[in-house]
């Protein structure tokens, strides 16, 4: 665990610096292969600082909607403490950003999907590295020769096993960055991936809400998502035919 | 998977979900299997690590002696910039919400600050809560690596919440002081 990294007078703090250089270090790849879908890179980019920027507004709108009487200054509306931003608003904000901007440039759906997996498969590898350092997302107790010393206990490293389950992902879903994937089938398997590998790593978990019968909230959530993720695959494959990608150049 | 015919994939497609779905069901969590609140870490989920610390006043002050209320423990030092920064939030604080049963904390890092400099700040900045004076136990206990380190503590003695560094917002400190208070029965 190594919750802050200090550089000379700086003291900076490792998880946030962890995600911030996955985005960066992800959309950097997502730009480099979007050509390949069709997409322009600098309409991705476009698209993701469009999210990013408005998801930020809106995590902080959201939590000063929730929390009206916390704000006794106009200093704390625009204080840079990523404390003060509600996390379900930022993503709904983004989303609707991301939407508005994709259909006024006429992006098309899938192809700007699989043109943004790239970005989405290194950011879940820097929330594994983000959560090995804070310690967050921990395992339970083990007797395992692997386990790690951690909150008073030898817990299982969950977060090493998100990272390398992440990495995994990375590496089968890179030889399918081809154009001649069908579109969204890139996306759709990281999505299948994503959701199988966290509901098998989250059995591991210390820290699961547990529901009647000791069943696992964010376990049932992975299921589904997989689910989801399968049914689209499944569509996917039988709906488009082979080597339908076009090569759309989205709108300027 | 290219090669598999529509009705192979989705007998396969349908064996991973009801493979997860088995997975889900098995790996259910025995009663204690989720440690939240149950062993001692400076962690959110988990039981405040204890301390007994005098006061600058000479007077002890227990956390476990204060279960029941909820609890933000500041752990600060006198020539750390951000924790000044962050002091009259937490003294504005402490004056509207004590009255409710908020506790402030502020655990001076006395193993790395002067008694005078501490006096001298206390006097500064108008403290009126307890600040007990650590010589390293507690620091340890929470394992501080960076000052100003912040933990809300729920009624129930669990860690809510820990801001590592600082100044802290105000915004913040109130939206989650009034959460803890919200707990209490």
């Amino acid at each position: 665990m190594f919750p802050t990294l200090q550089l000379g007078p700086l003291n900076l703090q490792a998880p946030p610096l962890f995600i911030l250089l996955a985005i960066w270090l992800g959309l950097s790849l997502a730009e480099r292969f979007a050509p390949r879908r069709g997409i322009s890179a600098d309409t991705l980019y476009n698209l993701v600082f469009a999210a990013l920027v408005s998801g930020i507004l809106g995590a902080r709108l959201g939590f000063i909607a929730l929390n009206p009487s916390a704000f006794t200054s106009l200093w704390d509306v625009v204080s840079l403490n990523p404390g003060l931003l509600d996390t379900p608003s930022g993503l709904a904000a983004a989303l609707l950003a991301a939407f508005i901007y994709g259909q006024r440039k006429k992006m098309p759906l899938w192809p700007t999907l699989d043109a943004l997996t790239p970005l989405f498969a290194v950011t879940m590898l820097g929330i594994g590295f983000s959560r090995l350092a804070s310690g967050q997302a921990f395992g339970m107790e083990t007797s395992l020769p692997w386990a790690i010393d951690l909150w008073g206990a030898r817990r299982h490293p969950t977060q090493a096993y998100e990272i390398l389950a992440a990495l995994a992902t990375l590496l089968l879903l890179s030889p399918k960055l081809a154009p001649s994937t069908r579109s969204g089938v890139l996306f759709a398997r990281f999505a299948a991936l994503t959701a199988g590998w966290n509901l098998f790593i989250l059995a591991f978990r210390g820290d699961s809400t547990l529901l009647p019968g000791g069943l696992r909230a964010e376990q049932l959530i992975a299921w589904m998502v997989l689910t989801a993720a399968l049914i689209l695959l499944d569509r996917l494959h039988n709906q488009i035919p082979e080597n339908s990608t076009r090569n759309i150049e989205s709108a300027p | 998977m290219k090669s598999m015919q529509p009705t192979q994939r989705q007998i396969f497609y349908a064996m991973l979900v009801l493979a997860g779905l088995a997975w889900v069901w098995l790996s259910a969590a025995d009663p204690g299997a989720v440690t939240a609140g149950r062993i001692p870490a400076p962690q959110a989920g988990f039981l405040a690590p204890d301390f007994t610390l005098e006061t600058i006043d000479g007077q002890a002050v227990r956390l476990a002696d204060l279960r029941g209320q909820p609890v933000v423990v500041n752990f600060w030092a006198s020539w750390c910039p951000p924790c000044r920064a962050e002091m009259p939030a937490l003294q504005r604080v402490h004056e509207e919400y004590a009255s409710r049963g908020l506790v402030i904390l502020a655990v001076n890092a006395t193993a790395q600050d002067s008694l005078s400099d501490v006096t001298a700040f206390l006097d500064e900045y108008n403290l009126t809560f307890p600040v007990p004076l650590d010589p390293g136990d507690a620091m340890r206990a929470y394992q501080v690596q960076s000052l100003p380190s912040t933990f809300f503590i729920g009624p129930d003695g669990v860690i809510r919440e820990v801001v590592i560094g600082g100044p802290i917002a105000e915004a913040l400190l109130r939206s989650r002081v009034e959460q803890l208070i919200a707990e209490q029965p």
